[in-house]
């Protein structure tokens, strides 16, 4: 499998304060992959390292092998819901539109093509019909899934979405989930920052599990056990044990299995 | 042909503040266009006081050397010295205003300025500044070659950097991600804000300006949700503006400039009242006639 993303002793720091500290991880090429970690953890920060939007103390990020400024174009970011504000005088089609916005042709005009990728990005997502309305006429879930649709309309390989799923209702959660597992069929790479445990393990096929630090990359089941959930959530009790009662969910069928050999 | 000529000054300023007060009010800088409208005034002086003279370029130059200070200034009191956003404009626009004030006081002698001019403006001599060509033929008021021709300049910007203010004002950390400059855009535009504040200025005085770029968009943006439409509302509302307030003047016998600010304000008012999504008395009659609502609700 190829490196989508890799990172080198990647250190940030806020007014002095870590953020992140020595992280060293890679991931795969088309796999869906969640960054996990308690509040404050550092989960946004790396997407924001990752497409440069913030400059790291140390260490370095590796895309598809190259720097970002090469291959800037096949990345595509999807921000947090409440990075913009939602009142401004703007349509679903011209956000969706916004995708096909390009630093070096800025100011010429956009073609047919650009126009019918947005659409087709907004048929994707299932918001077309509502693609004339103002964004403040619409849910919190189709808010997002505009963003999803603005980044489909980049056309990129690798996606780095934050917390696509924050506030989300269960249509739009249920249209975010299919969208991205015809994404992964297509061969695209998704980062995605999650809060959630409950679901996490069901999403997806990788995990990198921060707390400032590292605490493990890699698949899900080698990722999302007790011990390092423990390690990266540590003594916040109430998680740990939701943790617990997790784990044991994953392990059900397994379990199962050994109460039919039991005798009843 | 004197009311013609006001009127002409008051709605190029009008559309010139007007479209960049869009841009400003949607980043939440409305304050910010406030403070560049003070500060520029030490630019001005030092401008006259090197230049010898009353030239424009110079003055521009002056200006737009000092709106860039004033948006460095307020970042770096906010960002740096972490004070609050609304203090660090307090502060840096109060300081350079009172610096320029000084400055005039001083120079008294040199400087062709007046302190009360500075605030209110004398768009009423508009027409008395006449450019006269060599061969002494007059072309009309100096100002409204000057306005008209920054008007042209900020059009420009608008038409074919509309697509770079649109994505790094709704969304600066997306546009960055794409690899769009996000600090070039916002010194684009507080340089045009600059510039176009030290040339109204001296027609119309900071209040007005003041007025012209925060009211009409803001007036605008109750009542529309495009923001191509909001562009052209506001150029609208701004013509309407200097039009009903010049007449106001007459009528009152008053400050010209002050009775464009205030027919802004009225305008405003009408909108906050009766804007069909957002206004006072609109809600109220549909709460009142609930059938309403079904209807534009799909």
């Amino acid at each position: 499998m190829k490196t989508a993303i890799e990172t080198h002793n990647l250190t940030v720091a806020y007014n002095r304060r870590p953020v992140l500290w020595d992280i060293d991880f890679q991931v795969p090429e088309g796999q869906l992959i969640g960054v996990l970690g308690p509040n404050g953890s550092g989960k946004t920060t790396l997407l924001k390292s990752v497409m440069g939007l913030v400059q790291p103390s140390s260490g370095y990020v590796r895309l598809f092998g190259q720097s970002l400024d090469e291959v800037r174009s096949r990345i595509s970011y999807v921000p947090q819901r409440e990075s913009v504000d939602w009142n401004f005088p703007i349509s679903v089609r011209e956000v969706a539109l916004m995708g096909r916005y390009r630093k070096d042709k800025l100011l010429g005009r956009l073609s047919r093509e650009d126009h019918r990728l947005a659409d087709e990005a907004l048929e994707k997502v299932g918001m077309l019909p509502f693609a004339d309305r103002q964004i403040a006429q619409l849910s919190g879930g189709q808010q997002q899934r505009v963003f999803v649709a603005r980044a489909l309309a980049q056309q990129a390989d690798l996606y780095l979405m934050d917390e696509p799923f924050a506030g989300v209702d269960a249509a739009s959660e249920e249209a975010i989930l299919t969208l991205l597992q015809d994404m992964k069929q297509a061969g695209k790479t998704v980062l995605i920052v999650h809060h959630d445990l409950h679901t996490a393990h069901q999403f997806f096929d990788w995990m990198v599990l921060l707390n400032t630090r590292l605490i493990k990359c890699g698949p899900t089941p080698a990722v999302f056990t007790t011990e390092y959930l423990r390690q990266a959530y540590g003594g916040q009790l109430t998680i740990l044990s939701q943790v617990a009662d997790l784990v044991k969910a994953r392990d059900f069928p397994v379990r199962e299995r050994s109460f039919k050999d039991q005798p009843k | 042909m004197n009311a013609f000529w006001i009127i002409l000054t008051g709605a190029l300023v009008a559309t010139s503040c007007g479209l960049l007060g869009t841009f400003l009010i949607l980043r939440k800088m409305a304050m910010v266009g406030d403070a560049i409208s003070h500060a520029v005034l030490p630019g001005i002086v030092i401008a006259y006081l090197l230049s010898e003279s009353r030239d424009v370029l110079p003055m521009l130059i002056g200006a737009a050397a000092l709106g860039v200070l004033t948006t460095f200034m307020i970042e770096f009191l906010y960002q740096k010295a972490r004070l609050q956003i609304d203090a660090s404009i307090g502060i840096t626009f109060t300081w350079l205003f009172a610096m320029g004030i000084i400055l005039i006081s001083l120079y008294a002698g040199q400087v062709d300025l007046d302190q009360d001019c500075v605030l209110y403006g004398e768009i009423a001599y508009v027409p008395l500044d006449l450019w006269i060509t060599e061969s002494g033929r007059s072309m009309g008021p100096r100002p409204v070659w000057i306005l008209g021709g920054v008007l042209l300049l900020i059009l420009l910007l608008i038409i074919v950097g509309y697509r770079g203010l649109k994505i790094t004002t709704f969304n600066p950390e997306y546009a960055a991600a794409v690899g769009i400059s996000t600090v070039f855009w916002h010194y684009l535009l507080m340089s045009a804000v600059s510039v176009t504040t030290v040339v109204a200025f001296e027609s119309v005085g900071a209040i007005l300006v003041v007025a012209f770029l925060i009211v009409p968009p803001a007036t605008a943006y109750l009542l529309t949700e495009k923001l191509q439409q909001m562009l052209l509302l506001t150029v609208g509302l701004g013509l309407l503006t200097a039009v009903s307030g010049y007449y106001l003047a007459v009528w009152i016998d008053g400050s010209v400039a002050g009775a464009m600010a205030v027919t802004s304000g009225v305008f405003l008012l009408l909108a906050v009242l009766f804007s069909p999504s957002t206004g006072v008395l609109t809600q109220r009659f549909r709460s009142r006639y609930p059938l309403r609502v079904t209807e534009t609700g799909k």
